[in-house]
C-alpha cells in the first residue's frame, strides 16, 4: 500500500514532467512552425511568438531569456531531482513501525550553503538583466531615425509621423533597418484616454500608453514583413480587438507609402453624393479626412482609408461589405466600441460607403 | 496537561489591549502614509487654482491647544493610576476640550478657505489633496473624541476606577497617535509644503 | 454556551430548534466556531469564482466564440479575480489561523473574541455586497453591474468617465469593508500570539503557524492599508469631484498602479505564507522529524516579509519606469526569491532521513513542493525586467500565478483540510476519496497551467474575451479549457468527501496523525473552552515530550 504510493508519487511528477515537456515541444514546433513562404507578398500567418525576435531589442531580450531559462532550468533539475530522491528514498517501509527516525534540527553548514549559492545566482542574473535593461532603455536615437507618435485610444492606434507630415490609424509603417544602413523607428506614446499597451512580441517588448506620461520605445527590424500584435493592458470592453500591424517596408516601399499618403485625399467626381452625407453628419466631429471640412480627432484619420488592409483596428478585413456594415451597425463586428450606428438610410448609406471606398 | 514537572514559571506577556492598540496604529499610518506621498507627490502639479502658499495660514494657536491635549491626556491616566479620580475627570475634560477647539480651528480654516479662496476638494490637486489628508485626520480626531467623551460620561456615572487605569491607558495610546499624526501633517503641508 | 464538546447537532441526542442553532451561529464569539465560518464562506464562494472561471474558459476555448458577451466577460475575469482573493483566499487563511492558533499556543480563545466576530461579518458582508452588484444593470443574465475593470481597477478606467455606472463603486466599497475586517483580524491575531501564549511557550518555542500568521498579520496590518487609502482616494474622485487620479487635472494614473501595488504584491505574501505554515507542521508529522532549521525558518520568513515590502513595482516594468529603477526592483525581486528557496530545502531536509507516510496531506505538500518551485522560477524568469517586457500582461503572467495560488496555495489548503478536519469535525475524511482528488486535480491543474504559460508565449495578451485564430492558440486554449473541467470535477469530489465525512466519517478520535503540538491533545472536535486546564510547555512539541520522555525535545533546543 504504502510502496505504490510511493511509486504513484513518482509517477504523478513524472507525468507533470511529461506534461511540462509535451506542452513545450507543441509550443516549439508553433513556434518556428510552417515553413516560410518565398513569394514577395509579406506572411502575416507568423505567430507572434516572443522567441521569434525580429529587431534588436527583442534579440536581446531572447538571449537573455535563454540565459535566465538555462539557470532556471537547472536549478529545476537540480532541485527536482532532490524531491524525487527523497520520495522515493525515504518512504516509509515495513519495518519502521514502532520506531521514530533520527530527530535532526537543522545543520548551520547546510543552511549556509543553500544561502550562499542562491545569493551567487541572483548577482550573476542581475548583472546579465542590468545589462539588457540599460541596453535597450538607454540606446540613443539616431539623426536617421523614424520618429512616430503613437496616441492610444479606446480602442485603435493613432499614429503620427511629426517629421514626415503622416498622420494614420491602426497600421503602422516603418522601414526595414539593414545591419549597413541602420535605420530605426523611435515612438513616442501617448494616450487620449486610458491605459494602453504597445505589444507586437517579434519586434519589441511592450511598453504602456498611459494618459498624462510620455513613454519611449524603439524598434530596428532587420526583415520585411507583416508583424502582428494587439494592445496588453485592458483598456475597456473591446480591449481584445484592439489589434496592431507593423508592415516593416523595404526602404523604397517605405517612401513611396510616405508619398501616398502624403497625398490629399482622393477627390472623385461620382462620389460627390456620398461626401456630402460624410460632411453633413457627425462622421466630421470624430474623424478627419485632409482637404475637407472634417478634421475630428476622436476616431482615425479616414484620409487613406484604403491604404488600410482591416478596419476597426484589425478586427475586420477591408471590405465593401465590412465597412457598410461598420458604418450600419459597429457592434456586429466590435461589440462596444466607440463608433456609434449611424441610422443612416440605405441609399444614403451606399453613397457614403462609396465615397468612403475612394479614399486610398 | 503540563508537560513540565517544575512549579508554575514566572510567566509575564504583554497587556492586549496595548498590542491590539499598537496594531490599530500601526495599521493607520500606514494609511496617512498613503494620503501623505499623494500629497508630497502632487505638490507643484495642480493646473490651477489657488496654491498653498497663497492661500495656507500656519495654525500654531489649534496646533498648541492640540499637543497640549496630549500632556493633560498624560497626566490624567498618571492620575487614574493613583486613583485620583477628581483629577482624572478634569484633566480628562480639559483634553476633550482642546481636542475640540482644534476640530473649531480647522472648521474655521476650511470655512475660510472656501467662501474666501473658493478652495474646495474638487478645485485642483491641492485642494484635492488637502482636504483629504486634513480631513482624515480630523476624522480620526472625531473618533477619538467620541471614545474620550464616552469615557467621560462613564467617568461621571462614577464608573471609572483604577481597575480601568490600563483601559484608560490603551486610548490615550490613541490620542497620541493623533497628535503625532498631526504633527507629520503639519509639517508636510503647512512648513514643506508651502 | 454547553460545556461538553462544541456539540454539531447530529452529534446530541435530541434535536434542538434550528432557530436556536442558527442563533448561537450567527451570534458566537468563540474563535473555533468563527474559524469554520470563515471556512464554509471561502468553500462556497471557492465554487462561485470557480464558475466564473469556467465560463470564461468556456469563452476561449475557440477563437472567435460567442458563448458571451464581451461586457459579460470582462465582468467575469474581474469577479473571479476579486472573489478568489478577497472571499476565497483571505477568508479561508483567516478561518484556519481563527481556528489553529489559539489551540496552538495554549489559550482559551483569541485576545478579542468580539473584534474578532465583527471582523468575521464585516469581511462576509463585503463579499455579498461584491455579488449584490449583479442584480440591476443588464440584468442577472448580462451580469448586470458588476465590476469589470479588473480586479486593480487601474485609473483612469475607473473614473466616472470611463466607468459612468457603479459597478466600480461595487468592488472599491465591497473590499474597503472587508479590508477592515482583515485589519480586525490581524490585530487579533498579533494580540493573541504575543499575549496568550501559555507558560513556557517563549516565541522560540511556538509552532511555526503561530509564527508565521504572526508575520503575515503585520504585514496585513501595512500592506492592506495602503489599498484601502487608494480606495478612499477613487471614492473622492469618483463621488467629492477629486482629482487623484484624474489625468485631465494633471493627476496621475502611475499613482494608483504604485498604491495598487503596494499593496498587491504583499497581498500575495500574505497569502502564501500562513500556506507555509501548514506545510511546516504537515510535512514534519508526516516525515516523522521535526521541522528543519526551525530558527532559520523563522528567519526566511522575516527577511521575506521586508523584501516584499519593496518589490512592488515589479508589476510595473512596462509603465516606462527608467533604467535605474527597473533595475532597482528586478535586484530586489530576484533577492526575494532567495529565502523563499532557502524555505524549499529547509522542507526537503525534514522529509530527508525520515519515514515519510503518504497519506493524503503528505501528497498534496509534495505536490506544493514541486509546483510553487516551478511558480518560484517563473517568477525568477519575470524579474528579470526586459524578459518581462514581453512576459508581462500576457498568458504566461497568468500561468505563473494560477500556479501559486492554485499548485501553492490551493494544494497546501487541501492538506490543510485533510489534516486538520478530523480535529475540527471529530471524523476522518474519507482516504481514498482523497487520493482521487488529489490525483484528478494535479491531472487537471498541469493540464491547464503547464499548457498556459505557452499561450503566453506565443504572444497571447491577457483579459482578452476572444482571439484572432493565430496558429497555436487554439489548441492551447482548448487543453486549458478540458484541464479546467478536471479540476472542477476534482473539487466535486473534494466537496462530497468534506459532506460525505462529516456524517458517515470514521471517528477521528483526539491524535489521528500521531502529532506534536498543542491541539492534538484536546478532544475532536475541542471543547468550548479549548483546555480543561491551561497547558505549560517545555519545548516546541510538547506531544513529543509526552509520548517520548526518554528524548524530549526539551534536551536539544
Amino acid at each position: 500500500m504504502v510502496r505504490s504510493d510511493q511509486i504513484r508519487k513518482l509517477v504523478s511528477k513524472a507525468a507533470g514532467i511529461a506534461v511540462l515537456l509535451a506542452g513545450g515541444l507543441l509550443a516549439t514546433s508553433l513556434c518556428f512552425g510552417a515553413p516560410d513562404d518565398t513569394s514577395r507578398v509579406p506572411s502575416i500567418s507568423q505567430v507572434p511568438s516572443i522567441f521569434d525576435p525580429r529587431s534588436t531589442p527583442t534579440k536581446s531580450i531572447y538571449h537573455l531569456s535563454y540565459f535566465v531559462l538555462s539557470i532556471t532550468g537547472l536549478i529545476f533539475v537540480v532541485v527536482f531531482a532532490l524531491m524525487a530522491y527523497v520520495v522515493v528514498k525515504f518512504r516509509k517501509r515495513q519495518g519502521d513501525e514502532g520506531r521514530e527516525p533520527a530527530q535532526v534540527y537543522g545543520s548551520t553548514q547546510i543552511e549556509l550553503a543553500w544561502t550562499v549559492i542562491p545569493i551567487l545566482i541572483v548577482v550573476v542574473l542581475f548583472l546579465a538583466t542590468a545589462r539588457v535593461i540599460h541596453s535597450i532603455q538607454d540606446a540613443p536615437k539616431p539623426g536617421n531615425a523614424v520618429e512616430v507618435v503613437a496616441v492610444g485610444h479606446q480602442f485603435w492606434w493613432e499614429f503620427r509621423y511629426p517629421q514626415l507630415g503622416v498622420v494614420t490609424a491602426n497600421e503602422l509603417h516603418i522601414p526595414v533597418s539593414e545591419a549597413a544602413h541602420a535605420t530605426p523607428t523611435f515612438l513616442t506614446l501617448l494616450s487620449a484616454d486610458t491605459d494602453h499597451s504597445f505589444w507586437v512580441p517579434q519586434l519589441a517588448g511592450k511598453t504602456d500608453l498611459i494618459p498624462n506620461r510620455v513613454n519611449h520605445m524603439w524598434m530596428d527590424p532587420y526583415e520585411t514583413g507583416i508583424f502582428l500584435g494587439q494592445c496588453a493592458q485592458y483598456c475597456g470592453t473591446q480591449h481584445a480587438k484592439m489589434l496592431l500591424r507593423v508592415y516593416v517596408d523595404s526602404p523604397e516601399e517605405f517612401g513611396a507609402w510616405v508619398r501616398r499618403q502624403n497625398q490629399p485625399a482622393v477627390l472623385d467626381a461620382n462620389v460627390t453624393a456620398g461626401k456630402r452625407v460624410f460632411e453633413t453628419t457627425a462622421c466630421i466631429n470624430c474623424h478627419a479626412i485632409g482637404g475637407t471640412v472634417a478634421n475630428g480627432r476622436f476616431g482615425p484619420d479616414l484620409t487613406h482609408l484604403m491604404s488600410r488592409q482591416t478596419i476597426a483596428s484589425g478586427a475586420a478585413e477591408n471590405t465593401k461589405a465590412n465597412l457598410r456594415l461598420w458604418v450600419q451597425k459597429p457592434d456586429a463586428i466590435k461589440p462596444g466600441s466607440l463608433m456609434p450606428a449611424m441610422q443612416l438610410k440605405n441609399a444614403d448609406l451606399d453613397a457614403l460607403v462609396d465615397y468612403l471606398e475612394t479614399l486610398r | 496537561m503540563n508537560t513540565v514537572t517544575s512549579p508554575a514559571l514566572e510567566w509575564k506577556l504583554p497587556y492586549r489591549g496595548k498590542v491590539g492598540m499598537a496594531g490599530l496604529i500601526i495599521a493607520e499610518s500606514a494609511i496617512f502614509s498613503i494620503f501623505v506621498v499623494a500629497y508630497l507627490f502632487y505638490l507643484g502639479k495642480s493646473i490651477g487654482g489657488p496654491t498653498p502658499r497663497e492661500v495656507l495660514e500656519t495654525p500654531i494657536f489649534f496646533t498648541v491647544c492640540l499637543l497640549s491635549s496630549s500632556l493633560t491626556i498624560h497626566l490624567a491616566s498618571k492620575e487614574l493610576e493613583n486613583g485620583h479620580r477628581k483629577t482624572f475627570l478634569i484633566l480628562w475634560s480639559i483634553t476633550i476640550a482642546l481636542g475640540a477647539l482644534f476640530l473649531f480651528g480647522t472648521a474655521l480654516e476650511w470655512h475660510r478657505l472656501i467662501f474666501e479662496h473658493g478652495l474646495t476638494i474638487s478645485t485642483n490637486l491641492f485642494g484635492t489633496t488637502y482636504y483629504s489628508l486634513v480631513g482624515l485626520h480630523a476624522t480620526h480626531v472625531t473618533a477619538g473624541l467620541v471614545m474620550l467623551s464616552v469615557v467621560l460620561l462613564f467617568g461621571l456615572a462614577d464608573r471609572v476606577g483604577i481597575d480601568q487605569s490600563a483601559r484608560i491607558a490603551t486610548l490615550s495610546l490613541y490620542w497620541h497617535f493623533v497628535d503625532a499624526v498631526w504633527i507629520v501633517v503639519f509639517t508636510v503641508v503647512y512648513l514643506i509644503g508651502r | 454556551m454547553s460545556s461538553d464538546a462544541m456539540a454539531m447537532p447530529s452529534a446530541r441526542t435530541e434535536a434542538r430548534p434550528w432557530v436556536e442553532v442558527v442563533h448561537e451561529w450567527v451570534t458566537t464569539v468563540d474563535h473555533k466556531r468563527l474559524g469554520i465560518l470563515y471556512i464554509v464562506y471561502a468553500l462556497i464562494f471557492l465554487v462561485i469564482g470557480g464558475i466564473e472561471a469556467t465560463i470564461i474558459r468556456i469563452q476561449l476555448i475557440r477563437p472567435h466564440n460567442d458563448f458571451v458577451s464581451p461586457q459579460v466577460f470582462n465582468r467575469m475575469f474581474t469577479m473571479h479575480g476579486t472573489t478568489m482573493i478577497f472571499f476565497v483566499a483571505m477568508p479561508v487563511l483567516f478561518g484556519f489561523a481563527n481556528y489553529l492558533v489559539p489551540l496552538m499556543i495554549g489559550a482559551r480563545d483569541m485576545a478579542f473574541p468580539r473584534l474578532n466576530a465583527f471582523s468575521f461579518w464585516l469581511t462576509a458582508l463585503g463579499g455579498l455586497l461584491l455579488y449584490f452588484s449583479f442584480l440591476g444593470g443588464n440584468g442577472l443574465y448580462g451580469a448586470g453591474n458588476a465590476p469589470d475593470v479588473g480586479w486593480w481597477a487601474y485609473a483612469p478606467l475607473t473614473a466616472k468617465a470611463f466607468s459612468p455606472g457603479p459597478s466600480s463603486d461595487y468592488w472599491t466599497i465591497a473590499l474597503l469593508v472587508s479590508g477592515f475586517g482583515s485589519i480586525g483580524t490581524a490585530i487579533n491575531l498579533i494580540a493573541t500570539i504575543l499575549c496568550l501564549r501559555c507558560p513556557g511557550m517563549t516565541l522560540n518555542k511556538m509552532p511555526l503557524l503561530a509564527w508565521l500568521n504572526l508575520v503575515m498579520s503585520g504585514m496585513v496590518l501595512i500592506a492592506i492599508t495602503p489599498l484601502s487609502a487608494a480606495q478612499i482616494m477613487l471614492l473622492v474622485d469618483r463621488y467629492l469631484g477629486g482629482h487623484f487620479f484624474d489625468t485631465q487635472a494633471g493627476g496621475s494614473a502611475a499613482i494608483w498602479m504604485h498604491f495598487f501595488w503596494i499593496f498587491g504584491h504583499p497581498e500575495v505574501y500574505i497569502l502564501i505564507i500562513p500556506c507555509f505554515a501548514f506545510m511546516s507542521e504537515i510535512i514534519p508529522v508526516f516525515s516523522r522529524k521535526p521541522i528543519f532549521g526551525y530558527p532559520v525558518m523563522v528567519g526566511a520568513t522575516v527577511c521575506i516579509a521586508f523584501v516584499s515590502l519593496s518589490v512592488w513595482a515589479h508589476h510595473m516594468f512596462t509603465i516606462g519606469m527608467n533604467s535605474y529603477a527597473n533595475s532597482f526592483f528586478t535586484i530586489t525581486t530576484m533577492v526575494v526569491g532567495i529565502p523563499t528557496g532557502i524555505k524549499i530545502f529547509n522542507w526537503i531536509g525534514t522529509m530527508w532521513g525520515g519515514s515519510i507516510q503518504f497519506k493524503t496531506p503528505m501528497l498534496f505538500s509534495v505536490g506544493f513542493l514541486f509546483q510553487f518551485l516551478i511558480a518560484g522560477l517563473t517568477g525568477i524568469m519575470m524579474a528579470s525586467a526586459p524578459f518581462d517586457w514581453q512576459l508581462s500582461l500576457s498568458y504566461f503572467v497568468v500561468a505563473h500565478f494560477h500556479y501559486v495560488i492554485v499548485g501553492g496555495i490551493l494544494f497546501a489548503l487541501f492538506a490543510a483540510f485533510y489534516y486538520w478536519y478530523p480535529k475540527m469535525t471529530g471524523r476522518m475524511l474519507n482516504e481514498p476519496l482523497g487520493k482521487l482528488h488529489f490525483w484528478l486535480f494535479f491531472l487537471g491543474f498541469h493540464m491547464t497551467f503547464d499548457v498556459m504559460h505557452f499561450a503566453g508565449i506565443l504572444g497571447m495578451p491577457r483579459r482578452i474575451y476572444t482571439y484572432e485564430p493565430r496558429p497555436g492558440w487554439e489548441t492551447l486554449n482548448l487543453i486549458v479549457t478540458i484541464g479546467a473541467f478536471i479540476q472542477g470535477v476534482a473539487i466535486l469530489v473534494f466537496v462530497a468527501n468534506l459532506v460525505y465525512s462529516y456524517f458517515k466519517g470514521p471517528k477521528a478520535g483526539n491524535d489521528p496523525w500521531d502529532a506534536w503540538t498543542l491541539e492534538w491533545s484536546v478532544s475532536s472536535p475541542p471543547p468550548a473552552y479549548n483546555f480543561a486546564s491551561i497547558p505549560a510547555v517545555a519545548s516546541r512539541r510538547p506531544l513529543w515530550d509526552l509520548k517520548h520522555p526518554e528524548d524530549p525535545d526539551s534536551r536539544y533546543e
